[in-house]
This record gives C-alpha cells, structure tokens and sequence, in this order.
C-alpha cells in the first residue's frame, strides 16, 4: 500500500526536536518500503545518526545556514518540493509545531495534496487512515486519504513514544537547498528564550498550572515555588498568557504545549477545552477552582472548590516551604 | 497601504461543537454563529496599520449566506469593505480548497499586506496562512505576539515553542496573529451603522475562475472520546491541602 514514508525532522537551532524520533517510529510501523527522514539547517549532519537509530533508512540533508536565518516555510518548502518531484514518497509526517505548520502548509498549496492536521495516530491498512481528536478532545474522527499523494498529516507532540530501532546507520544524502531570493524576503535577526520556559514542561513529572482564578500575575510566583518543592515545572492557561501574564512557552492547551505529567494541579483554571485538550492525557489530575461548577472538576481525579492562592500556599507550608504573600488584584487600593 | 484581513464565521465556541453524524462536517443549524474571536485581533491590527500609515482594510471570508454577518461585524469595527465568496460546492472544503478560494478572492485587488489568525477556533487546521502565502508567492510571517512598522519593514516578534524570534519581512507578505497581540476595539454605535451601507461583494467560485477540486480526504467515523471519570470534589474546609498531600502521596510524588 505505502512504498515510501517520509517523516520531516524538525531542528531548533540546531537540535533535533523530539517530535522527529517519536513520528519516526511511528512511521517504520505502517509496513511501508522504506521510510526516510528529511532534515534540514545547520545540525542536520549531526541529527542524522539519531535519526538512522530511529528507522530513518534514508535521511536527506542539508546544513545550509540560511536555514536557520530564514522563516522555515519558504526555503524548507521549496527544497523537501524538489525532493518530493524526485522521489515520490506516498506519505509525508510533519509535527504540529509553529516550524512544521509552516512547511506543510506551504507543501499542500504547491502540490495541491491533502492534509490532516491535529493527529493522534495513524494506520496504514486498506486505508490510510488519521485519528484526531476535534472540539477539545470531545469526539474521536477518523479521516481517511483519498486522491493524489504525497498525503500530509500533522501530529499532535507526544502522539507517539520515540524508541529506537536497529542500530543500523542510514544513508546521509546531502541535497542541495533552495534558498530563493524571495525568501530572503523575511529574516529572523534575534531570538530569545522566554524567560520562565523553563527546559521541562513536557518532561516535567508535576505541572503547576495557573488560570484566572489566581487573580494576580504575582500570584504565580506561588506556583513557582510549589513547582520547585515537587521538582516540577510552572504551565498556564491561555487566558493569562493572553493577558501577558506569563510567556507563552508556558502555555498548555490545543495551541500550546501538550503535556503528560504523573501528576497535574490546575490552580484557578476553569478548564475550557482548548486547555484540556492539552492536559487531559496526565496520570492525575487535581483541579483548584473557586467555581463548583468548572468544567475542569469534570475530569479531576481530585477537586478542591476554594481559593487556589489559599489552597497553594497551605500546600506550600505543608510541604515545609514558606509561601511567600499573595498578591490580590485590589489589594493596591 | 492595502490591507486584507481572513476572517472566518464560526459556531460560537463557547457552545459545544458538533459535527453531523450523516454528513461528518460541522453542524451549524441551531447553534449560534460569530465571527471567529481569533480574527478580532487580525481586524485590529489591520485597522491600526491603516490609521498609522494610510490605506484601508478589506474583509475576505469563505462561508455559507449568513457569514456577511461576521463580515458586517468587521466593518462595523472599521474594515471598508468585504468580500464572501459563498458557493454551495464549498460545503466540507478542506484546508487547500479555502486556500486557494481566498487567495483567488485576495488577488482581485491590490494587496500589500495579508493578515489572518494563526487557526480558526472551530477547524484548528492551522495551515491556511501558509498556503494562502505560497499560492500568493509571498512570505508567510507567522505567529505574531507584537508586531511593529516603519512604512516600508515589519518587525514582528514570533513566539514559538522554543521561545520568541524577531523577524523582519518587507511587503508584501502574509502575517498570522496570536490573540494578545492587540487588544480588539469594539464595534462603536456609529461603526455599526456604517457597515450597512459599506460594500460587501459576493462571489461564486466561477467569478473566481476556480471550481470546486477533488476531495482528498474523508471523514469515515465520528465517536465520543473515552470520558476521564471525575473523581472526589471538597470544598475547601482548610482541609484541601492535606488532600493533596495525600494525593501526591499515592502518585509517589512525595
């Protein structure tokens, strides 16, 4: 049914994103001939060994630094088009990211392919078939591929658990990148870590999340230092990043991060579906929030109703630490 | 400067979506519709553009009849005219088809910067920026938090999951907008009335020169997903963090 999988391995400067290792092996399990990695910027050389120790037979490279200097859509578009045109692949796995977004989109307009996002896994039988999850995870669709191949599909993180396969090394092949003069139209010239990222989110095996219902952006700083007691990491839901609490690396949810935590405390979160949807997959879940009615108590395995700042800062206390003092939104007047 | 906005008419997300068993698309009868709350910050910084550097926004959307009415709520908040390109071989159109629709609506007029949400609230694609940029033969500056011009350079800073970047794009281009990056006016009384009497083309597929394309893709089931069972809820007698504790325990957290 499939002769060629490909899977497009994300680099962030320079570093293999995780989301490449768990599409590929994803990807050696459809039954296809041959599955190949395309991975392209500077640190492609470097990834390929991994990529190979994934099930990448084939990894397509190219370390041009104009990769990294550029928006990935155009030239990363324009390169894995030419590779497309020469080697036919019938099938095409992108990660969901900001970087793959950018490139599968670009892809599917060019070749005029169909394309399913937000998936959370894939078969390959008499059909191809795309499981995503639609409306905060309520209902399950499955969408199978019709017509004119490559077929794209975009992965949710965390879909698949990477592991490696045969120690077999794969074949490097350089190609050539196009890095059109109209792309050069739009450069990066800065980057910068958001601060408070910290590197664990979707490591982390307790997530402190933070909503509304924390009142104050200072009111976080509680959130921190229960996070540091249970060697934890700091989420929050998209209302307060929207509202500039906290940078948007923290935020969980269908357009932020998806996490799978031991445990997640969802402090003053209502828990609308585009956040659940980002949190719904953790081992337990214990929500704070002042509303009986929350939906976010729907899904809790252990709900508190009360104030969440009272509740984490007791908490705090109980776990031998000193919360430092709330903060309340009149608490100036 | 001409400056087109995307907008998209969507059920109003804070009613549960559904999608039709029989017809697996998204059912719209009986729900009530708005226009997507993503695209309020895209109206608005189109708008801010024009008042700082000239020009005027223009509303494009893809949609069944009723959209004009989120098309009116962006002229009543300022936009100067729009566009809906409404055919009933639409229905069901995938990410593609609505990329090649609104770029074809784009192109009939000048355009020097394009502006869209980074995904609409109801389909969640989030690649019809993108494809709407590589059909128009633009870059596609995407994901927008805060964004600057001088007259002639955009400096945006783009948020991605590995941190900020500042990117610099000249014109013309295609920019996606993550809510926050403005804070939306609202429609004033006046505006209100003004958007009855401002111009609101609508179009088929045929005065786009396009028509409908193969489907490229089928939706064959549609099930609920596997509820989480909700466990124990206290009210917060002083006794919630104990509770807690105990639940960290269980989970060896602690």
């Amino acid at each position: 049914m499939l002769t060629a999988v490909w899977v497009y391995a994300e680099l962030n400067q320079g570093t293999l994103a995780a989301s490449a290792l768990e599409l590929l092996t994803k990807a050696r399990s459809l039954g296809a001939e041959t599955v190949a990695a395309v991975c392209l910027g500077p640190g492609a050389a470097e990834a390929a060994g991994e990529l190979g120790r994934h099930g990448a037979r084939t990894v397509y490279t190219s370390t041009d630094p104009a990769f990294a200097e550029l928006l990935p859509g155009g030239p990363c578009a324009d390169t894995l088009a030419a590779l497309i045109a020469e080697h036919r692949p019938d099938l095409i796995l992108f990660p969901g990211s900001c970087g793959g977004r950018d490139v599968a989109g670009r892809i599917v307009a060019k070749l005029g392919v169909p394309v399913i996002a937000n998936g959370l896994d894939i078969e390959a039988g008499e059909a191809v078939a795309v499981t995503s999850s639609v409306f905060g995870a309520t209902q399950v669709v499955r969408t199978e591929f019709r017509g004119q191949r490559p077929w794209v599909a975009l992965f949710r993180p965390k879909s698949f658990v990477a592991a490696p396969d045969a120690d077999v090394p794969a074949r490097v092949v350089d190609v050539p990148a196009a890095i059109d003069q109209r792309h050069r139209a739009a450069r990066i010239v800065g980057r910068s870590r958001d601060a408070a990222a910290g590197p664990g989110l979707e490591e982390a095996p307790v997530v402190v999340s933070g909503g509304r219902g924390l009142q104050d952006p200072r009111n976080f700083g509680l959130l921190y230092q229960l996070a540091d007691l249970l060697h934890g990491a700091v989420g929050a839901s998209r209302a307060v990043v929207d509202a500039g609490w906290v940078p948007y690396a923290l935020q969980v949810g269908q357009t932020g991060k998806t996490v799978k935590p031991n445990v997640y405390i969802a402090c003053g979160i209502s828990g609308a579906m585009q956040h659940t949807v980002g949190m719904k997959g953790s081992r337990h879940i214990v929500a704070i929030n002042r509303d009986p009615q929350a939906p976010i108590f729907k899904l809790a395995d252990l709900g508190i109703v009360g104030d969440a700042t009272q509740v984490i800062s007791r908490l705090i206390t109980e776990l031998g630490g000193t919360p430092g003092p709330p903060a309340s939104a009149d608490s100036a007047s | 400067m001409n400056i087109v906005v995307c907008v998209k008419q969507i059920p109003d997300p804070n009613t549960p979506g559904e999608l039709d068993p029989a017809a697996h698309r998204l059912r719209r009868e009986g729900v009530d519709a708005v226009l997507d709350p993503g695209d309020e910050f895209g109206i608005e910084a189109g708008l801010a553009l024009a008042e700082a550097h000239g020009g005027e926004v223009r509303v494009v959307s893809m949609g069944p009849d009723r959209s004009v009415e989120a098309i009116r709520k962006a002229l009543a908040m300022g936009a100067a005219r729009g566009v809906l390109v409404v055919d009933p071989a639409l229905g069901g159109a995938d990410a593609v088809t609505t990329a090649r629709v609104l770029a074809a609506a784009i192109r009939r007029d000048p355009f020097d910067l394009v502006i869209t949400a980074t995904e609409s609230t109801d389909g969640y694609t989030g690649v019809v920026p993108q494809a709407i940029a590589e059909l128009l033969g633009v870059p596609a500056v995407t994901f927008a938090r805060s964004l600057g011009f001088d007259g002639s350079t955009l400096t945006v800073q783009r948020q991605t999951e590995n941190g900020t970047e500042t990117v610099e794009a000249g014109l013309p281009c295609v920019l996606s907008v993550t809510a926050g990056v403005n804070e939306p006016r609202y429609p004033s009384l006046r505006g209100i009335m003004q958007a009855r009497s401002k111009p609101l083309d609508r179009l088929a597929l045929s005065d786009l020169g396009l028509q409908a394309g193969p489907v490229g893709q089928e939706v064959v089931t549609v099930v609920p997903a596997p509820e989480r069972q909700a466990g124990e809820v206290f009210p917060d007698d002083g006794s919630g963090a104990q509770r807690i504790v105990q639940l960290l325990e269980r989970a060896k957290v602690i």
